[in-house]
């Protein structure tokens, strides 16, 4: 935040002046709106705060995560609380990932004719329309691949004039690719193992028995990098 | 670039996987690799033929600006229907400033396509680049014996403008298989529609022509039919399937792409190829030195 500069946004075609250099997010809650949905991590990893907006003298849409673009003066604001696409339920282990199974959980993808608006929507910068044409054509690996960095905003849902749900189908790519394609990590097996033999059970139930300031204190003292532990 | 921009289409990518190992290793074998094109999209499927559908033609256009970025001016297809619709969309991008214009200036904040790249057909590349004395140079399994019916279909000869060849009456493939000792022969359906998509809808109506385009070349005494397009491919091994035993002995044709026969030829290993053809050049080719 600048000190003392103000800037005049516009949220929902009213005008109010907030300090400059805060977030589209922190803008509106200076104005008054209280986020009970469409806020998450305030951290740009959650992707529950997808927004769209309008610079002053623009004729183009844009689209951001309201915590992480900052207000500019003359911007027109709202805030989109959820997208509302479908997600079809699957069992993970039941499908046959040889088939183009991601074309039979979402047939729509078919009509995609490569406007390559959704790419333009990506707050994330994620080649959103080739992952859905590697999708089309039955690449899991690369729609996994290329979708990896996927919030699941829905920003990219929201303006598809064909109606697909991007990342809904990249989600299932990634889990597809993940438990067929991709080896399972041994540190993973080893945990898995640990957890079923109750080991951290114990510790657990120390800390769910603890008080407020034992537990502030061993929250002051944790150790942020595992790594150190192993000493690698 | 050591080789020729190759644009796959989805269908290669998937149910047709044996066309494009078969085209790649054909192609290898004659000293002009394919290279692949570092990113695409589907080409459309199916040229819009409504003059301001400008929307239907931006998956196209797309693709000329990834053969562009690649440094490239020319992009070759295997599928039938790609080839098609691509091989439009660039006549009509090319003479039509005002469509490109608008086009342009939807994918706005993307660079623009200015025009130009050639669409050409695989069949014209070993036509015209290679030729069928290289083709017979390079044949390590002279396929003496086996009779080839070509079939085109549509999309590689209507409409004339993208046409590989006549389009009455197109020889391409039967030259190229001729240079590889193989019979082939002509037939009155080799240019008919197989039915194309009315399979989504009206399977019974594509099972109709696709038996039409069987029978007729079961009538010739050929023993496999050539195809250059995954949909026709599909829509007569479904023919096949539903009529198999009937009128013509269709049952005993083996459907296979024309990149597959020409593998066959070059030395494909036995087992690089579909069964059908696998057994033809056990009981009909001829092997050399042997019985």
């Amino acid at each position: 935040m600048e000190n003392g500069k103000m800037t005049q946004i516009y949220i929902m075609g009213k005008a109010y002046d907030v300090p400059t250099g805060i977030t589209i997010m922190d803008a509106m809650e200076y104005a008054g709106y209280r986020f009970t949905r469409g806020a998450g991590c305030r951290s740009g990893f959650c992707g529950a705060c997808g927004t769209v907006y309008r610079k002053d003298g623009e004729y183009r849409l844009e689209f951001a995560l309201a915590c992480q673009e900052m207000v500019e003066e003359g911007m027109h604001l709202t805030q989109l609380p959820f997208t509302p696409a479908p997600r079809p339920s699957y069992v993970l282990d039941e499908l046959d990932p040889r088939e183009n199974v991601l074309l039979q959980y979402f047939p729509e993808i078919a009509r995609c004719v490569s406007c390559n608006t959704c790419t333009k929507a990506c707050p994330q910068d994620i080649e959103v329309m080739d992952y859905i044409q590697a999708a089309l054509r039955g690449d899991l690996e690369k729609t996994a691949e290329l979708s990896f960095d996927c919030i699941q905003c829905g920003l990219c849902a929201m303006r598809c004039p064909a109606d697909i749900k991007h990342y809904h189908v990249g989600q299932m790519a990634r889990r597809l690719y993940g438990v067929s394609a991709s080896p399972e990590p041994e540190h993973l097996k080893v945990r898995m193992a640990e957890l079923r033999e109750h080991k951290y059970e114990a510790a657990l139930d120390e800390l769910v028995a603890m008080d407020l300031d034992g537990l502030k204190a061993r929250y002051a003292e944790r150790q942020i990098e595992a790594a150190s532990e192993e000493g690698s | 670039m050591n080789g020729i921009p190759y644009f796959p289409g989805c269908s290669l990518k998937d149910t047709a996987s044996g066309f494009e190992e078969s085209a790649f290793f054909v192609m290898e074998a004659l000293g002009l690799p394919l290279v692949e094109l570092d990113r695409w999209n589907c080409c459309g499927t199916v040229y819009s033929l409504t003059a301001d559908d400008l929307m239907h033609h931006v998956a196209s256009v797309r693709n000329f600006v990834r053969v562009r970025e690649m440094g490239a001016d020319e992009v070759v297809a295997l599928c039938a229907m790609c080839y098609n619709t691509l091989a439009r969309v660039a006549r009509r991008i090319d003479g039509d400033p005002d469509a490109r214009d608008k086009i342009n200036a939807f994918m706005n904040q993307e660079d623009d396509y200015e025009g130009g790249v050639a669409v050409i057909h695989l069949l014209d590349i070993l036509r015209e680049r290679i030729g069928s004395d290289a083709i017979a140079d390079a044949t390590a399994r002279p396929l003496d014996g086996l009779v080839v019916a070509p079939y085109y279909g549509c999309t590689l000869v209507r409409p004339k403008e993208v046409s590989v060849d006549d389009s009455e009456r197109p020889t391409v493939m039967a030259d190229l298989f001729e240079a590889t000792g193989a019979a082939a022969v002509a037939f009155p359906f080799a240019t008919e529609c197989c039915g194309t998509y009315q399979v989504v809808d009206r399977p019974e109506l594509s099972l109709e022509r696709s038996y039409r385009v069987l029978r007729s070349a079961a009538g010739t005494g050929a023993h496999v039919v050539a195809t250059a397009c995954p949909l026709c491919q599909h829509n007569l091994e479904q023919a096949q399937r539903e009529f198999g035993g009937g009128e013509g002995h269709i049952g005993e044709l083996t459907i296979a792409y024309f990149t597959e026969i020409l593998a066959a030829a070059l030395g494909a290993e036995p087992e690089r190829l579909p069964e059908g053809l696998r057994s033809l050049l056990e009981t009909h080719v001829t092997i050399e030195g042997g019985a």
